[in-house]
């Protein structure tokens, strides 16, 4: 395995900048020494297989975990010296669904708002303003639990916005979507870098949902393999496509590519 | 699917707000405090078996043992009473001590669903988000206890009305210790399917081992072993807390036990979830591939 740094031209602060981060389950080390930064107004792809430890890392990111070794920096406020800075700079989508089914979408969107502070009546215009974008706004008191997998996935979206963060970070969002919801979210996501300069920070496995100007982080075991971006990685790597950068840095043989519905 | 301009737009490297308002913070809570009555609503069976756990103790178990298990005179009870009258303050004690793992129980649930993720990345301060958990808890149990007390009063179990208000600061209490104590189990509670575990090991010890259904003279009388186990028990003094406070009066040592042991398990689950403290980030818990 090689380590590629294609791209070191970062304007500071960075949207997010992982440095030296390493992190284990017991004897189980599942990040070493993992350092990279996401320019602001960048779509960053977090590539790696299921196991890579890109959920690990969000949880580092988010606060849910300690960075016991190394540091994380959000907009230049680390995440362990001054969490509250750094989280009201951040929109999370996990990976798992985190809707309360038994409340309504409105209910689950209020109650984000409220722990970040929004009062109702702000909280109830950016609501309907967010959800009439993405066309939900008759679903505003249907029980979660009603929507399809990818109108929830959209409605956690939307929560992940109504804050207004500078930086997205999404977890494997599309797993378990059809492909027209897949393309959709993507879409709606690469939307957000050019109309609102918002940093989005993209974890998955899959390769087709990597372009080639993006920005690439390659994680593997718990390793960075590359940085940068991707048409800078794949000729770094003398090889035609990122799957072929990524088989070959990885030595893993057949990289999943998506195309339905996981 | 378009957002236009969704976000608001915040620039790059602009300084951020540092803490919040006393009105943030009331959103806050008011938030949490919502979805949790909502979450009670929604579960209505569970409103309906919290009532009906205590009342077959008082309909049945306490209507059969009447005859033979007379209350003498002991404080806060200036006369003889009825066993049922004797034991009501238990049950309330046992209302909140189920309740209390219950909504262990649920953060339990809500990690592995993952819905407990969306409120500890919240930027107010972890502690904050613990209490007002707690406080939310809380106050769905005590209103489960007025509804028992109301349907009680039927059955002739009739304190002095200054009771049903005195008794209001004593059930906060004994619910903050049994909701913290349910939290910081549940912080060490990986599966939910240990919470079985809780059941058997914490929940029906601690009620059988206290004064809640017999007057701790007369354990003592049976088996000294068993009432410094009782003395031991922390719920012993939330239910003497709660039954002299229900008849007007402070028992200052169960207040003190109460209020020591709440400090202590709430230190306890804050530090637990605290994520310097790593409890959780040691375990892979929160629902997610590595």
């Amino acid at each position: 395995m090689q380590h590629v740094k294609a791209n070191d031209a970062v304007s500071l602060p960075a949207a997010l900048d992982v440095s030296a981060v390493n992190h284990s389950y017991g004897q189980k080390q599942v990040l070493s020494d993992v350092s990279f930064s996401i320019a602001p107004g960048r779509f960053t792809v977090l590539l790696g297989l299921n196991g890579a430890g890109k959920t690990t890392l969000f949880s580092l990111i988010s606060h849910l975990y300690n960075t016991r070794r190394g540091a994380i920096r959000i907009f230049g406020h680390d995440i362990s010296r001054e969490p509250g800075e750094a989280l009201r700079l951040l929109g999370i989508v996990f990976q798992a669904r985190t809707l309360d089914l038994d409340l309504s979408v409105y209910q689950n969107l209020s109650y984000h708002a409220s722990l970040h502070g929004i009062g109702r009546r702000e909280a109830v215009s950016r609501i309907k303003t967010l959800l009439g974008q993405i066309g939900m706004s008759d679903r505003l008191y249907d029980k979660a639990r009603s929507l399809s997998g990818g109108q929830m996935r959209r409605v956690e979206i939307v929560r992940a916005l109504l804050h207004r963060p500078p930086l997205l970070l999404l977890d494997e969002a599309t797993v378990g979507l059809d492909i027209q919801s897949r393309a959709e979210i993507l879409a709606t996501i690469r939307q957000l870098v050019v109309t609102d300069g918002i940093s989005v920070f993209w974890a998955t496995h899959l390769i087709d949902e990597v372009e080639d100007s993006d920005h690439v982080v390659i994680l593997h075991k718990g390793k960075v393999l590359a940085d940068g971006r991707v048409d800078d990685v794949v000729h770094s790597c003398g090889v035609n496509s990122i799957g072929e950068a990524f088989a070959m840095l990885s030595g893993v043989a057949s990289v999943p590519a998506g195309g339905g519905s996981q | 699917m378009t957002f236009q301009s969704a976000t608001g737009r915040i620039p790059a490297g602009t300084t951020v707000e540092h803490g919040f308002s006393l009105r943030q913070y009331l959103v806050c809570l008011k938030g949490i405090l919502v979805r949790e009555g909502l979450r009670f609503l929604n579960q209505r069976e569970r409103f309906v078996s919290s009532l009906v756990r205590p009342l077959l103790w008082l309909f049945v178990f306490a209507a059969g043992f009447r005859q033979v298990l007379g209350v003498s005179i002991i404080p806060p009870y200036k006369t003889y009473v009825l066993y049922e009258v004797y034991i009501t303050p238990g049950l309330c004690g046992m209302i909140l001590l189920f309740s209390g793992m219950q909504s262990s129980l649920s953060m339990v649930y809500d990690r592995e669903m993952g819905n407990m993720r969306t409120l500890l990345v919240s930027p107010f301060p972890r502690w904050f988000l613990l209490v007002s958990k707690l406080l939310a808890g809380v106050t769905v149990s005590i209103l489960q206890v007025y509804a028992f007390l109301a349907i009680a009063w039927f059955w002739d179990v009739t304190p002095p009305w200054t009771g049903y208000l005195l008794i209001l600061p004593a059930l906060f209490l004994s619910g903050m210790m049994l909701c913290s104590l349910g939290m910081l189990l549940s912080s060490m509670i990986k599966q939910l399917e240990n919470f079985a575990g809780i059941m058997n090991f914490v929940i029906f010890p601690m009620y059988f081992a206290s004064p809640a259904l017999y007057p701790l003279w007369r354990i003592q009388e049976s088996s000294p072993l068993l009432h410094k186990i009782c003395l031991a028990n922390p719920f012993t003094y939330a239910v003497e807390l709660i039954r002299f406070a229900l008849y007007g009066q402070i028992d200052w040592g169960s207040l003190m036990v109460v209020v020591a042991f709440t400090v202590l398990f709430l230190g306890g689950a804050i530090l637990a979830y605290d994520p310097s403290n790593g409890l959780l980030s040691r375990k892979q818990d929160t629902g997610g591939n590595a």
